[in-house]
């Protein structure tokens, strides 16, 4: 399919633990155990789960921060997952990242104008000095920033300021791909707004895809166009991101969605009922058998910690991975409306 | 006077000296807890909220912060003006905290057990306290207040490190910790908000209900809106240093009056979905040449010009729903 941007089979990163003199391995943290989702072309992909579920790790892995273990990424119909390192600079100059603490990301040493001139440099897009500052005055215009805040160095900036400049810095290769790592985490409120404002705006003037990784289920809700839920390394629902919210199936998603704090009466009335015994996300060096929810679940049965369930596509668009999908999926009735109303949803998208 | 109260701040204001002159952060906030109640104060980055939980506690470092007017009193006693051997006396047995970042709160070559002692032994020095307990005493108080906050295996944990603990069963600690001396006031700076949400969501509740069931007032500091809404009874909004909008929880999150906190509700994203509002335009200011009058009005859509001149007072809209803005002001209103 020609509008498929990125493409991720079974993606699998394992990071080992190695102790002593001569750095010997005994053991593995295993952060993402194959991942599989594609993004299509001008599409806002989000990746929800908590920290420790690996969703991190699949972001910096497809743009080739980490080696993967195992599993392809391919990249408009190329494979890069095998890519030299001259070929690798093609696919850098078109998947970039925006991190999520913008204080550790930009250099503190250098200002605004030489940040943003690396990218121009590397990737030879300008070569002498005029062009690079009419560039970068370019670059912080469309961030909304006054070219005179290329002088500038990152601790003259604010929050907000400083990851306008680290999503400048993305742009400017001119990418048609960005990973944007939990970018406003650590902004407030009502300067997320503005950033996420600015990104939306973004993504729809350069026709950019994004793969959107956060914590917070309403942020994603507003942004993304479908949602991958993570869990200890590995995908356990994925949907439309509507779908997901209004008919949640998998046990974790539940108790994920009905955790958040929720300032409206009308997203406590849709907020499902937890499906969790509480406990905390298990650790990725030894993770728990069959599906890694189980100890936490409320539904689990010896199946569960037996064996791992499949990532099923229980409806059109709509995968779970759980072995009692069956109980928490809506009557005949109610789902033959729910399709309805997501196909509407996909025709705005 | 203030006896009524567990804690209120009047008119405080506190500066900080610092290189470029001085830095007036608080402007006149006014704040009250009434007993076992449960008040939220929120607000976003810099807008003082630690400072004044600082001036509570008196922890704040005077020098550098000044303190040119305001009272504080606590249980109707005058914090500002108590010896810091009387201060040491009510911490940690009349009133007690719960940080927000568990790992540093922590000490981490203690057993966890080691610091409950502590914080028990501390509170037995206490000149009024009538109980002598003895060590098997002190040790069956801590598993006790363990169990309490539902950690598994009180025995095991009073054991380990916090290394050893996962992010909310060090929270769990830390109030514990917070709750060991029946204290009748407690102050929350963020909790939980170093965790995820479903732990947070644990942590809350856990919270609340304790809080709740003995009768404890709390103040809890926090910039999630979605936190206050779930737990407290009563909000304040601060911006800048200064109090802008209080009103009990189901009213404020109904129909917030004040534009800041209009702004600021209409930049949470919802968990319904549909379009985030543009956010609040410009940045907080720099307290050092703060604005003039309102706080607010270089950021302020309904901005008019009695707004850079006039502080706005406090004005009450319904009972117990008030609001410092010109807005709702005669002078105000005259000058539309």
């Amino acid at each position: 399919m020609s509008d498929l941007l990125l493409v991720v089979e079974n993606l699998v990163k394992y990071f080992p633990i190695r102790v002593g003199f001569f750095r010997r391995q005994i053991g593995e943290v295993r952060a993402v155990e194959g991942a599989s989702f594609d993004i299509k072309s001008g599409e806002i992909f989000g990746l929800v789960g908590e920290s420790g579920s690996g969703k991190s790790t699949v972001g910096k892995t497809i743009v080739r921060i980490y080696k993967p273990t195992r599993g392809t990424i391919q990249f408009k119909g190329r494979n890069v997952t095998k890519l030299t390192k001259e070929n690798l600079r093609f696919f850098k100059k078109e998947a970039q990242m925006v991190f999520q603490d913008p204080k550790s990301s930009l250099n503190p040493r250098r200002s605004v104008k030489s940040t943003l001139e690396d990218p121009l440099i590397v990737h030879k897009i300008a070569q002498n000095g005029r062009d690079r500052k009419r560039i970068v005055g370019d670059l912080l215009r469309m961030v909304e920033l006054s070219p005179n805040y290329m002088y500038k160095y990152p601790s003259a900036l604010s929050g907000g300021q400083r990851q306008r400049v680290a999503i400048a810095r993305a742009l400017a290769v001119n990418p048609s791909f960005i990973v944007l790592d939990e970018p406003t985490s650590a902004l407030d409120v009502s300067v997320q707004a503005k950033i996420i404002r600015l990104l939306q705006q973004l993504q729809k003037g350069l026709h950019l895809s994004y793969l959107f990784i956060s914590h917070d289920l309403s942020l994603m809700r507003t942004i993304a166009s479908r949602t991958a839920v993570m869990y200890v390394g590995r995908i356990y629902e994925l949907a439309q991101t509507e779908e997901l919210f209004v008919s949640p199936l998998h046990p974790y998603t539940r108790t994920l969605i009905s955790a958040v704090p929720v300032i409206s009466k009308e997203e406590r009335r849709v907020k499902p009922a937890k499906q969790s015994r509480g406990g905390e996300i298990p650790s990725p060096v030894n993770p728990p058998n069959g599906c890694a929810f189980h100890p936490r679940c409320s539904l689990a049965d010896r199946i569960c910690s037996q064996q791992l369930p499949d990532l099923m596509e229980v409806m059109p668009g709509h995968f779970v991975r759980c072995h009692h999908v069956s109980l928490n999926m809506p009557s005949a009735k109610g789902r033959g409306s729910r399709l309805v109303e997501s196909t509407e949803g996909n025709k705005k998208n | 006077m203030g006896d009524q109260y567990m804690l209120e701040i009047r008119n405080l204001h506190v500066h900080f000296r610092v290189y470029e002159g001085v830095s007036r952060v608080l402007d006149g906030v006014f704040l009250h807890v009434g007993k076992g109640e449960r008040v939220g104060l929120a607000g976003e980055t810099g807008c003082g909220k630690t400072v004044t939980m600082k001036t509570v506690m008196g922890i704040l470092k005077i020098p550098p912060a000044i303190i040119p007017h305001g009272e504080v009193f606590l249980n109707g006693r005058d914090v500002l003006r108590m010896s810091s051997k009387e201060l040491l006396q009510i911490k940690g047995t009349e009133i007690s905290m719960i940080f927000q970042d568990p790992m540093n709160a922590l000490n981490p070559v203690f057993t966890i057990g080691e610091q409950l002692y502590d914080v028990i032994r501390f509170a037995q020095r206490h000149p009024d306290n009538g109980e002598n307990l003895s060590k098997k005493e002190i040790h069956d108080r801590a598993i006790a207040v363990l169990e309490e906050v539902r950690l598994p295996d009180p025995e095991r944990i009073m054991n380990n490190y916090s290394l050893e603990l996962s992010g909310g069963m060090r929270q769990r600690v830390l109030i514990a910790m917070a709750l060991v001396n029946e204290p009748s006031f407690l102050i929350a700076d963020e909790p939980g908000t170093a965790l995820d949400v479903t732990i947070q969501a644990q942590i809350l509740g856990l919270l609340s209900e304790l809080v709740r069931t003995k009768g404890i007032s709390i103040l809890l500091i926090t910039h999630n809106l979605g936190v206050i809404q779930e737990t407290m009874e009563r909000v304040y909004i601060m911006y800048a240093g200064q109090v802008v909008e209080i009103a009990p929880t189901s009213v404020l999150f109904e129909n917030p009056k004040h534009p800041y906190s209009q702004g600021l509700f209409a930049s949470v994203p919802h968990l319904t979905g549909g379009e985030i509002a543009e956010g609040i335009p410009g940045t907080v200011p720099d307290y050092t040449a703060a604005p003039s009058g309102c706080r607010f009005h270089p950021r302020c859509d309904y901005a008019m010009p009695i707004c850079s001149q006039k502080k706005p007072p406090l004005i009450m809209l319904k009972p117990a729903h008030y609001v410092a803005c010109h807005l709702y002001t005669e002078q105000g209103v005259q000058n539309e």
